[in-house]
């Protein structure tokens, strides 16, 4: 292995870990308020390149406008899925919401199938993001360098959001103590679609930068990924928004790295991921970031 | 300024409130004394629409908030300094605090409203910084006093905050209930410590399982014998 291909690799699995980052975000912000596993989360992801394919297709719209168009529609998908499948159940039993989740979940990818059609589409990429950059004997594609860029950005976003402006301080109230935070004049139902406008703006983000790395879109592609994002918000901490970055980061990393270094056995790389899940949960059984769990009163 | 008309609240098929009617009136003390379980946090939580109210109506000035969600209540003007203290754990003193004036944008106003809390329990000012979970007991109950008095409400709620604190301290927190009384804000005590309070009140009621039972000013109560036998000790 030469110095290169490894350095190349690092840039890679950094992107690939910002991508996870992004979506684990709205696992973990979920979870935080609602102490609910968005398994319809990845369907959100998978949606926006869609979106983004039809507006820009179809529309004729520029690209970015398109992705701007994208990431709204997406946000706005997130939140009207809380509002109809789990606001209804929230004093129902934990387990009510979760099936609630999973039917949101096959609902959009079926939805998908029939609006879209299950033949995979060929996403066009932007001559911005085909660039290839070349240092010394490195070439490194721009897409690479865009989705830690963008995710950096985005992410900075949403941390001043949440830990410096009056919505992040209810959404942080909200997580610890839905009852007192009522009592304080929060508008709780306000605050939770913030929570679901901001997981899925994120996972559209993440969505399109995925689309432009494997340019190829189909209604299931965001099972793996999804699931891949979940164990990262499990590994960095569930509930944990800095967790969930980290967990993001360490797993595309890992991934990548296993790939560069067993080639041989690289088509276990998805199992490597919940090699990894275990071997954290063994040791730290609430996750690199996670504070102990404590059940609501 | 407050007025409960045949209050009737259910948990499942628990009949907790049997159709209470009581007044607050308004720039006084009422307090509401009964043993554990009699209702009184159920009777403060309807109040604030943290429990659904099943018949009865609750007005305040003279406007039905029997149905509303507990934000606008509060933004009406009711604060409520929650049984157990409830400071979030997880925040800061100064997010606490920030948090009991979410329903302001008057920076200027909640920067003096600090201030002045600050004067009233001194050792606030000292942790603005630390995380409300590493404050001792007192202090959390200091902390959600002066979080539920950063709305700048009209109508001010406590209930029990004297629960688990020192003898010295629970004459500091009657003595600051006092005060904020005389500021002209309304207050609606429940106490445990029945004595300290019914010394403080204008006007207080007996609950007892979901129904009231006596009711009549501080001081009648405190000489009344069936109070003095059930919840002075006397
Ligand atoms: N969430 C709940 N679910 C079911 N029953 C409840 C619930 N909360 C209170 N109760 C019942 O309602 C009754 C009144 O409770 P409440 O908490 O209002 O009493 P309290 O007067 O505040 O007592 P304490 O002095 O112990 O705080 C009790 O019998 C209690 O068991
Ligand atoms: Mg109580």
């Amino acid at each position: 292995m030469s110095l290169t291909m490894l350095l190349q690799n690092i840039v890679n699995g950094f992107s690939l870990g910002s991508l996870y980052a992004l979506i684990a975000i709205g696992y973990t912000m979920v979870y935080g308020i609602l102490r609910l596993i968005n398994f319809a989360h990845g369907e959100v992801f998978m949606l926006a390149p869609y979106f983004l394919f039809y507006s820009s297709m179809i529309f004729v719209l520029p690209w970015w406008l398109s992705a701007i168009i994208a990431i709204v529609l997406t946000a706005l998908t997130g939140m009207l899925s809380e509002r109809i499948a789990y606001k209804p159940l929230r004093d129902a039993p934990r387990i009510s919401a979760l099936i609630s989740a999973i039917g949101v979940s096959f609902f959009l990818q079926n939805l998908a199938i029939v609006l879209f059609s299950g033949i995979p589409k060929s996403v066009h990429r932007p001559a911005f993001f085909s660039k290839l950059f070349q240092f010394g004997e490195i070439r490194i594609q721009s897409t690479l360098f865009a989705s830690i860029g963008i995710s950096i950005i985005v992410l900075s976003l949403l941390i001043y959001i949440v830990y410096k402006t009056k919505t992040g301080l209810a959404m942080r109230a909200i997580s610890k103590d839905i009852e007192t935070s009522r009592l304080m004049g929060v508008d709780v139902n306000k605050a939770i679609s913030i929570t679901f406008v901001i997981g899925s703006a994120l996972a559209a983000v993440g969505g399109i930068l995925w689309s432009l790395r494997f340019p190829q879109i189909f209604p299931t592609m965001g099972t793996i990924p999804g699931l891949k994002a979940f164990i990262a918000a499990v590994v960095g901490g569930i509930g944990s928004i800095p967790g969930a970055m980290l967990g993001g980061m360490l797993l595309g990393m890992s991934e990548i790295l296993f790939v560069t270094f067993f080639p041989a056995i690289s088509g276990y790389r998805d199992s490597f991921v919940f090699i990894i899940l275990i071997l954290i949960l063994f040791l730290k059984p609430d996750g690199i970031l996670g504070t102990k769990t404590q059940e609501k009163v | 300024m407050l007025k409960i008309e045949d209050l009737n609240v259910f948990y499942g098929g628990i009949h907790a409130i049997k159709g209470i009617s009581f007044d607050v009136p308004k720039g006084k003390i009422t307090t509401l004394i009964g043993a554990n379980g009699a209702g009184k946090s159920t009777t403060l939580r309807a109040i604030c629409s943290l429990v659904k109210t099943k018949t009865g109506k609750v007005l305040f000035e003279d406007k039905n908030i029997t149905t509303l969600q507990t934000d606008d209540i509060v933004k009406l003007g009711v604060a409520m300094v929650p049984e157990g203290r409830r400071v979030f754990p997880n925040l800061t003193v100064q997010e606490n605090l920030d948090l009991g004036a979410f329903t302001r944008d008057d920076k200027e106003g909640i920067a003096k409203d600090q201030d002045l809390f600050c004067e009233l329990f001194p050792r606030l000012r000292e942790r603005l910084w630390q995380k409300g979970g590493t404050l001792s007991g007192g202090e959390q109950q200091m902390l959600a006093v002066a979080r539920g008095l950063m709305s700048r409400p009209k109508l001010l709620m406590l209930d029990e905050p004297s629960l688990g604190l020192a003898p010295l301290l629970v004459q500091e927190i009657i003595g600051v209930i006092q005060r904020i009384s005389q500021e002209g804000i309304t207050i609606l005590l429940v106490e445990q410590n029945a004595f300290a309070a019914l010394k403080i009140s204008d006007y207080a009621y007996v609950l007892e399982t979901g129904t009231l039972v006596l009711k009549g000013s501080g001081e009648e109560l405190l000489n009344n014998k069936d109070v003095k036998k059930a919840y002075l000790g006397e």
